[in-house]
Parts: structure tokens; C-alpha cells; sequence
């Protein structure tokens, strides 16, 4: 028997869920069935294709574009580039370097057999899935030996736009306490159909996500995990039209948590929903294997829509990305589901509202670490009122035990953090969590009262809503613009043109090989 | 390090207001007291005090005071300081370009319409070039508004596109000539690098190019952006923080009326 202190009917959160696992199957039947310009690059960098061609063009970029536009991805690139293999003798990377210097089209030579094939491509996936493996080890035993932050770990994010600056104002996050450290992308990284190579030093609000930006931030926070004692988890984006790259470049190089959300992508960066949902499907896929977090951004909703008002469209979309997830193998324990402290501080017993939905978010959800997300939408530019805004969404955090907390900084609105706006964010939330620790253990809420009674109206409310997505479909619901007020067509937004229905010899070994999780 | 609860200061300065020699207050008039944090990238010890009050100082104020500081990181000192500004300005000889517009509520910005230019005007917003940020440009023309102001798509004599983010200077002016379009509102949410000005500039020059820049009432707002900026880059207006919909509605109602009227 689940036990609420908010007087949950699970009944109602069994339906909604079952509602939820609905709208997901609807959605797989059509993912099954597609595969992207972005899932065959993943695939290129998963049997170890990297760098660029002489104008700067990434390898598994000019290896995909070359059967694309031969209109036979279909097939798949690992067919193509098996029977590569099987004609040259070369490994994968050399097959790359050779297409790029226009001596070899891997569409025009003669076919082995789809056995054949398959035997010749093994041994480079068996390799990667090792190496991930490894990975997943590696984490697990540093976790063992050092350590890490209790819960809600504290995440604060670099934005410098220079990756080795990143790498100062990280390590003083982390010995300042923070548990996560996201690196901010670029403004528009998303919308780039390749990803960037090598360590780069620009960027708006951001540098870009490359695999050695990765590498350089993840030995980065090692090193100061070993001086504090203290594993610190690695943060990036695993969103826009690369995003099954990224969950490979980050499964590579150890990373910890991945911003990934389709619907995010849709909703606010208009990506084709086609496009990243198929690319989503793969990249949980990774991510779930590598035991990476992923976040999921329904918290932003709130950012467009009105906090009191479209409350209920987070917890459904939550309910929608928890069956996505579980469809691609990922266990509750890598869900940060998002939810957000956003409503117009003028609201009066707005505190309470957020209370009741916090809370009831975490009974929805009791085995998932979820993220969430500061006051922005009213962030004024008050640094002293925000530092109080801050203060009650931190009280939040620790009384409703909130898995990632998202901190809140008081210049908000104003520029991408100072090194002193991390550190009296950090010392906020640790006065306020050490201060309020056991909060949540001593109180439950009264029958009948506002908390309760908010918390069941946004239950039967999400109820409502998810009943009319399992009639509509996901991608008519997107159409309708049921989640933040914004409308999105299936056949609208940018990346559509990369995904192609499979053909006779498509295959993707990673799938089966990564699916159900690293046991 | 603070001063105690009371200051034991000796205030002989004068205590009259002159518009002509503003400086700072705290509790009394002319005292020039100012708070302000900064960090230096120096470690946490005695001359990094030092060298706090040495630069506040140098930046004019006297009977400087660190009341608090915290070592960051190896190497990064922060610092919550006080001190008494030696300068003053002349409050009479100030002039700020501004937008001049009577501010009309939702209901009279209609009517207005309705009476003067007797028909819808047609606007289209967008959060223009690499800018991700909705928040601005959702604030003036989403029907739920910001802050109690009702946004454009809820006025009955407004016709609005509202394009969201990212979205090219191109586009935007290939939808401006599309709709025939009476304003144009972009929104600029990120501004470091200065990425807003490029993109602000580029976009005259297309509008220019296109030989639409006479026609359209250009405005640009975000937390970063002035009127006076606006008007050096070539726009009608510009909105900072604090301007609603109902700023941006009777300014837009009311430049259409004066240039019907000046044909």
C-alpha cells in the first residue's frame, strides 16, 4: 500500500500512468519502423569514426551525407560500411578518412552477404559497448571510493564559452558544493546538424558540446573530485538534431546526467517532432546503458504557459517521457523527470501550491530523481528579492526531497553566473537543506486543506488531458498545441529531411546489446 | 569588520538637496553611501583587503569598508564592501531620449484604432538570429500577457504573428513582406558578445535592402536594450525592462496615426 501524505488517490495515478503507457506504445509503433541521418552518425561514432574532413566537416557526418544522398539509408551505415569492410580489408575510420578524400563511395561496391556483414562490423561494436561498460564501472567505483553529495545534489551550470575557463569555474563550484556541473552549449547548438570538433574557446552563453570538451571537463571534475572527496557528476545536452551523437559522445566520455527531452526540442527549439523522437528513442537507449541521468524539460513549459494554470501539463508530460524512457530500456532510478517553482510570486498562498505540487510529484514518482527547476520566468533583476524567490524554492527542494536541484541564482535575468553568484547560491540552498533537513518526515498535510486539494486537482486535471492525447495521438496533441501554448506540425520544424523508413538490410546491434540496462 | 550598529561617523558635510550635485544616499542627505560586491582574482588574505579598499578607492568612494569577504576558490576572493561616493551629477542637465507615446490601456488602444486608422493593425514578433529565449517576446504578444498587461494577440485590432525564437532575420522579413505587415517587434533576450546589435543592425539592412524599412514601425526590446540604442541602430523605439504590451500597443497605434497624417 503506497502512502500518501498528501491523500494521492493512486487509482487515479495507476490510469493516468496506464493512459501514459498508451500514448508511448502509439508512439514506438511509428519510431520502430525510422531511423535518422542522426541515429546512422551515432552509429559511425559508435564503431569509432571521429574527426573531420579538410573543411571542417566531421567524419560520420561525410560518411551518412554519402549514402543519404545516395537515397539508401534505409539500409542502415553500419550495412554499408560492413560491406566496406568485407571489400577493403579497412577498418571503419579508415573507410572515413578514404570517403572524405573522395577515393572510395561505399554504396558502389560489390555485396556480401547480410552475414557476412554483420560478422565484419562486430567486432568494433563489441569493442564500444566495452568500453561504455567500462565506463559504467569506473563511475560506480569512484561513487564506492569517494563518495558523492547527498541528496537533492546540487546542479549549477558553466557558461563561459571558453571550455578551459569553464574548467576554473567548475572546479570552484565543485569545492564550493556542488554536486553536478552542466556546461552550458552554445546558443543554437542545437539547431547544428553535426557536432563541433576538438576543444573550442567560443560560443554565446556556452561553448560548444564537442567529445574533447567532454573529456577536458570530465578529467577536470575527476581531479577535483579526488581533492574534495567527492564525485562530481558531468552535465551536457543531449537535445536538438544531434542528440543520439551526444549520448554517445558523453557515453564515451563518461558523462553523468544529459538534458534529453524530444518534446523540449519540439516545443521550444522547433525541431521536426518526427526527427527527434525517432533520434530520442536511440539515444535513451545509450543513455539508459551508460547510466547517465537524462533530465527531461517540462519544467519549461512554465516558462511560456502559466505555472498555476498549466500545472497539470507537466505532470502529464512527465507521465508521457517516464513510458518513453521505460520503452527504451531505462530504469526509474536515470529518470529526472522536470518540474518547475515558477508561479507569479504575487499569487497569494503560492508557496503552498507549489508545496502541494512539488510533493505530489514526488509520490508520482517515488524512485526517480527529479529535477527541479528554479524561479526564472519571475526573475526581475531584484538580485535581493530573487535571492528570497530562491530561498522558498530551496525550502521546497529539501522538504519534498527533490532529487536534482537545480540551483536558483539571484542575478537570473540579468547574465550567465559570476563565480560570487554560485557561491552565495550554494550557500543559500546548504543553509537552508541543512537548516530544514528532516522537514518532510515531520509534516503531513491536512485533510481538506489547500495542499491536498491543489495536489488532487492537478491529478484529476492531468488525468483529463492525458485521456485526450491517447485519443489524439502525441504528434495531433503537439499539433493542437496542448503543452506550453505552442503549436507544433508533425511535418514542420527543421531536421525533418533527415529521416528515412527502413529498408530489407537495416540493423543496429546497440539496440538488443544495450537495452535493459548494464547488468 | 562593519562599523557597529551605530556610526560614530561625524557628519559635517552639507545635508541640503541640489539637483545640480546628486550623489548617493543612505540615511542622510549627501552621505553618498553605496553597497557593492566584486570579486578579485587574488587569494584570500589580509592584502586582498587591502587591495578591495585600495580599488574602491580608485573608484571614488571614500572611508571605504569590506564588511564581508570569502575566499572562492583558490586564488578568487569576494567581497561585500561599503563606501561613501565622492561624486556627484548634475540631475537638471540630464536628458533621456524617450519613447513619446501616451500610454493607453487595452480597451482605449482599440478604440483608438477603431476611430484613427479603421482597421487591424498587423504585427509580427519573433525572437530573432540565434536568441532561444521566448520570455520577452511571449510577454508582449502572448493573450495571457506578463503582469497583469494583457499581450497583443488579445487586442481585438491587432492581427499577430508571434514567430517565437531563433528565427532568422530572413525569415522574418520574408513574413513581413508575406503579411503585409504594419510593425515589427524583435525581442533580444541574450546579449553578451554584443550578439544583439549585429543582429539588430542586420536586420535594418534587410529591411532596407527590401525597400520595406519606410514602411514598417520598427521596434526592438529586451532587458539589455534602450530607446536611444534602438533609435542609433535605426528603429522607431526601443523597450527595456518594465514596458508591458500596453506600452508597445499605444506606442505602435499612435505612430501609425502620425504617419497617416503626415502623408
Amino acid at each position: 500500500m503506497r502512502k500518501s501524505k498528501l491523500g494521492l488517490d493512486f487509482a487515479k495515478v495507476d490510469e493516468a500512468r496506464r493512459l501514459a503507457e498508451n500514448i508511448a506504445a502509439d508512439v514506438q509503433n511509428f519510431v520502430e519502423n525510422y531511423s535518422t541521418v542522426a541515429v546512422e552518425r551515432t552509429l559511425c561514432r559508435l564503431i569509432g569514426i571521429d574527426g573531420i574532413d579538410e573543411n571542417e566537416v566531421p567524419l560520420p557526418n561525410v560518411v551518412v551525407d554519402q549514402v543519404h544522398n545516395n537515397k539508401l539509408l534505409g539500409h542502415g551505415i553500419l550495412y554499408f560500411i560492413g560491406n566496406a569492410i568485407c571489400n577493403t580489408g579497412l577498418t571503419p575510420q579508415q573507410i572515413a578518412e578514404e570517403i572524405a578524400k573522395s577515393n572510395l563511395d561505399i554504396t558502389k561496391l560489390s555485396l556480401h552477404s547480410i552475414e557476412k556483414i554483420q560478422e565484419a562490423v562486430m567486432p568494433y561494436i563489441n569493442a564500444t559497448v566495452e568500453r561504455i561498460k567500462n565506463n559504467v564501472k569506473r563511475r560506480k567505483e569512484l561513487l564506492e571510493t569517494l563518495g558523492e553529495g547527498s541528496r537533492p545534489y546540487l546542479y549549477v551550470i558553466v557558461a563561459t564559452g571558453n571550455i578551459y575557463e569553464d574548467v576554473i569555474q567548475a572546479q570552484a563550484a565543485a569545492r564550493q558544493g556542488a554536486d553536478i556541473i552542466a556546461v552550458i552549449r552554445t546558443t543554437g547548438q542545437s539547431l547544428l546538424d553535426y557536432v563541433p570538433y576538438g576543444a573550442t574557446t567560443e560560443g554565446f552563453g556556452g561553448t560548444y558540446a564537442t567529445q574533447e570538451n567532454f573529456k577536458i571537463m570530465r578529467s577536470a571534475l575527476d581531479e577535483v573530485g579526488q581533492e574534495i572527496g567527492r564525485y562530481i557528476r558531468l552535465c551536457n545536452y543531449c537535445s536538438g538534431l544531434c542528440m543520439p551523437e551526444i549520448a554517445a559522445m558523453g557515453a564515451l566520455e563518461r558523462l553523468d546526467v544529459m538534458l534529453n527531452d524530444a518534446l523540449y526540442g519540439i516545443l521550444f527549439r522547433d525541431i521536426n517532432p518526427q526527427r527527434t523522437i525517432i533520434d530520442q528513442y536511440f539515444s535513451r537507449i545509450i543513455n539508459g546503458f551508460a547510466g547517465v541521468i537524462i533530465n527531461t524539460g517540462e519544467d519549461n513549459y512554465l516558462t511560456t504557459a502559466d505555472a498555476f494554470e498549466q500545472a497539470h501539463t507537466v505532470l502529464a508530460s512527465d507521465l508521457i517521457n517516464e513510458q518513453l524512457a521505460l520503452l527504451a530500456g531505462m530504469p526509474e532510478e536515470q529518470m529526472g523527470l522536470g518540474h518547475a517553482f515558477e508561479m507569479d510570486p504575487d499569487l497569494k498562498n503560492g508557496f503552498l501550491y507549489e508545496l502541494a505540487q512539488a510533493q505530489m510529484t514526488r509520490e508520482i514518482f517515488p524512485k526517480a530523481p527529479l529535477k527541479y527547476m528554479p524561479p526564472t520566468k519571475y526573475m526581475t533583476g531584484n538580485i535581493f528579492r530573487g535571492h528570497v524567490q530562491d530561498a522558498l524554492f530551496n525550502q521546497i527542494s529539501i522538504w519534498t526531497g527533490q532529487g536534482i536541484h537545480l540551483l536558483g541564482m539571484l542575478t537570473e535575468a540579468i547574465h550567465t553566473p559570476f563565480m560570487s553568484d554560485r557561491y552565495l547560491s550554494i550557500e543559500n540552498a546548504k543553509y537552508i537543506f541543512n537548516n530544514l533537513h528532516d522537514i518532510g518526515n515531520e509534516v503531513e498535510f491536512k485533510e481538506g486543506g489547500i495542499i491536498r486539494q491543489r495536489a488532487a486537482k492537478v491529478l484529476d486535471d492531468a488525468l483529463n488531458l492525458l485521456a485526450e492525447i491517447e485519443k489524439l495521438g502525441l504528434f495531433t496533441a503537439l499539433e493542437k498545441g496542448l503543452f506550453a501554448e505552442t503549436k507544433r506540425s508533425r511535418n514542420g520544424g527543421k531536421g525533418l529531411n533527415g529521416v528515412v523508413e527502413k529498408a530489407e538490410n537495416y540493423f543496429n546491434p546497440f539496440i538488443n546489446l544495450m537495452k535493459g540496462g548494464n547488468k | 569588520m562593519s562599523g557597529g550598529l551605530y556610526s560614530m561617523e561625524s557628519k559635517d558635510f552639507d545635508k541640503t538637496l541640489d539637483l545640480k550635485k546628486v550623489k548617493p544616499y543612505g540615511d542622510t542627505m549627501n552621505d553618498g553611501k553605496t553597497q557593492l560586491s566584486f570579486t578579485l582574482p587574488v587569494p584570500c588574505n589580509d592584502e586582498a583587503i587591502e587591495a578591495a579598499k585600495q580599488l574602491m578607492k580608485k573608484m571614488g568612494f571614500e572611508n571605504p569598508q569590506v564588511v564581508y569577504y570569502k575566499g572562492l576558490t583558490d586564488g578568487f576572493t569576494f567581497f561585500v564592501c561599503y563606501g561613501s561616493c565622492i561624486h556627484t551629477i548634475d540631475y537638471t542637465a540630464i536628458h533621456v531620449p524617450k519613447v513619446d507615446s501616451v500610454k493607453m490601456d487595452m480597451k482605449e488602444c482599440d478604440e483608438f484604432i477603431k476611430q484613427n486608422i479603421g482597421r487591424k493593425i498587423v504585427v509580427i514578433g519573433a525572437s530573432t538570429g540565434t536568441d532561444a529565449h521566448t520570455v520577452g517576446i511571449d510577454a508582449i504578444m502572448n493573450m495571457k500577457g506578463y503582469a497583469g498587461h494583457y499581450g497583443l494577440e488579445r487586442y481585438e485590432m491587432f492581427e499577430t504573428l508571434n514567430m517565437g525564437a531563433q528565427v532568422p532575420n530572413e525569415d522574418f522579413v520574408k513574413k513581413a513582406i508575406e503579411l503585409n505587415a504594419d510593425a515589427l517587434l524583435v525581442s533580444q533576450t541574450v546579449t553578451q558578445k554584443d550578439v544583439h546589435i549585429k543582429n539588430l543592425a542586420e536586420l535594418v539592412e534587410m529591411l532596407e535592402a527590401e525597400g520595406i524599412r519606410k514602411k514598417v514601425i520598427l521596434i526592438c526590446g529586451g532587458p539589455r536594450i534602450t530607446h536611444e540604442l534602438a533609435k542609433e541602430l535605426g528603429y522607431d523605439a526601443g523597450f527595456s525592462m518594465n514596458s508591458y504590451a500596453d506600452d508597445v500597443a499605444s506606442f505602435i497605434a499612435q505612430e501609425m496615426y502620425k504617419r497617416l497624417n503626415s502623408k
